[in-house]
């Protein structure tokens, strides 16, 4: 037997009865997620795409908002909430369009399929990674739009209420991503799919933002932070599930 | 190493396996022939777990396809028509991102490793958009080999290598097969496929018209053998 050379080292296997090989360790689940989430930001971070694109749609649907709307104060209080959900919704669907359309290009999504891990810790990690767009670009744009409105959404709660709904947002999104991906006509497919679904989120938390906007009572705040949190822990459950069957061809 | 009996796959309506029947030994390296849509993609697709067949049976290693396909998965080196390699990421970070998705020991030294042996070492912190088609196909090789799989499934290898980088191919292929590796590769290079693979399968219209020894074929009768499965 010759030398191992850098490319091939011998490795023990051992082979049962019935042929099977002894399996090798898997990677950490927490690991795998982990690399996910590092590959999506060091690739933005070099290309700057995809958070690119999604600044730029938000603050310009923020600054046409502004100019067509000529309300005052007390009326944008009530506005604020609409307004806010709209920006983040569209803005989130180019970048989870743009997230899949990344792994679709170079066959990149086959090799993260190949890649010995569960599943699911796939999806984890590219939704950590789109909710982490998210936030980013929710983070500039709500003191944009504080300033532009003369409306304070530097509220705790308000942001609480931003957070789940991103988090629901981004579960159901990157489900539906990885499922319009594979469709030629995917940019067009993934608003038509994800908009009646994620609804109950938009309303929830439309509803939440625009109650703590306007400082009614906590009673009427709750039921729809419950609708939030109910539809989160849902939704990712179910696409944890599914996600495997969806992405396979 | 590979079994699979009865394999049916169609896309929609039309058909694309019609009951393939492969066996390959472990050890064993075997070239798979065949036209264009002949269904050599569709068939190394189902044996890497990206595809589900309609019918019939897939054991790869003593598992089961698709139901044990996680166990498999950290078995396979695969190298598509695509590369599979991020394009804003750098050479040495695509295989840092593949080593740590496949848990790869000492990973930083393996990654270098992998990247001399495929020639790319002084870019390795160039960003992959940037490389040609070739350098692509050999930082893609470098991938299938990072974590010194047991089974390659290569699905034509050589499509844009230049000749430095087809010759280095050739040599990692015979130390896979010194190795004791398994490999199945699909190429329409005849010659290259005899030469370096003893066995040799043809797939035609679906099915395996044709298995040969290379040993037992001469290289010049094979494009004769190969029309005439093809044709017939």
């Amino acid at each position: 037997m010759p030398e191992a050379t850098p490319a091939f080292r011998p490795v023990e296997t051992i082979q049962d009865t019935r042929g099977v090989i002894q399996r090798r360790p898997r990677p950490a689940y927490g690991r795998a997620i982990a690399a996910v989430v590092w590959k999506d930001l060091a690739a933005e971070l070099r290309s700057r795409e995809l958070m690119g694109a999604m600044l730029v749609f938000a603050l310009l649907v923020i600054l046409i908002f502004n100019f067509a709307l000529e309300l005052d104060v007390r009326t944008r209080q009530t506005v604020t909430s609409g307004v806010l959900w709209v920006t983040f919704a569209f803005a989130g669907t180019l970048g989870l369009n743009r997230s899949m359309a990344i792994e679709k290009d170079r066959g990149c999504l086959d090799g993260l399929l190949l890649s010995p891990v569960d599943r699911s810790a796939l999806y984890f990690g590219k939704t950590l990674g789109n909710l982490v767009f998210m936030l980013i670009v929710e983070a500039i744009v709500l003191p944009t739009y504080s300033a532009l409105y003369n409306v304070n959404l530097f509220r705790p709660a308000l942001l609480v209420v931003i957070l789940l709904g991103s988090i629901g947002y981004a579960a159901v999104g990157t489900l539906l991503a990885s499922m319009a991906v594979q469709a030629r006509t995917r940019d067009v497919l993934l608003p038509i799919l994800l908009f009646p679904v994620v609804l109950p989120v938009l309303v929830a938390a439309i509803k939440a933002s625009n109650a703590i906007l306007q400082s009614f009572e906590p009673s009427e705040i709750w039921p729809w932070l419950n609708l939030l949190i109910v539809y989160d822990v849902v939704f990712v459950a179910v696409a944890m599930m599914v996600f495997d069957y969806v992405v396979e061809e | 190493m590979i079994e699979t009996r009865r394999l049916v796959k169609h896309f929609g309506l039309k058909p694309v396996l019609r009951g393939v029947d492969f066996q390959v030994e472990r050890g064993e390296f075997v070239a798979l022939l065949g036209p264009n849509g002949a269904g050599k993609t569709t068939l190394l697709r189902i044996l890497a777990s990206l595809a589900r067949p309609n019918m019939g049976t897939v054991r790869v290693a003593g598992y089961d396809l698709p139901r044990q396909a996680a166990s498999v998965r950290s078995m396979l080196g695969v190298v598509s028509h695509l590369p599979l390699l991020y394009g804003d990421l750098s050479a040495e970070e695509n295989l840092r991102f593949y080593g740590r998705m496949y848990g790869v020991p000492h990973l930083e030294r393996r990654a270098g490793e992998v990247l001399e042996l495929v020639g790319l070492r002084a870019q390795r912190r160039e960003l992959v958009r940037a490389f040609s088609r070739g350098m692509q196909q050999r930082l893609s090789i470098g991938r299938a080999i990072l974590h010194d799989p047991e089974l390659m499934l290569l699905d034509e290898p050589y499509t844009g290598l230049d000749q430095d980088a087809a010759l280095m191919l050739d040599d990692l292929l015979r130390e896979v097969i010194t190795r004791g590796r398994t490999v199945v590769m699909t190429s329409h290079d005849l010659s290259r496929a005899a030469s370096l693979a003893p066995r040799i399968d043809i797939l035609s219209r679906g099915v395996i018209s044709a298995s040969v020894r290379s040993a037992e074929i001469d290289p010049l009768q094979l494009p004769t053998l190969y029309h005439s499965v093809t044709h017939a």
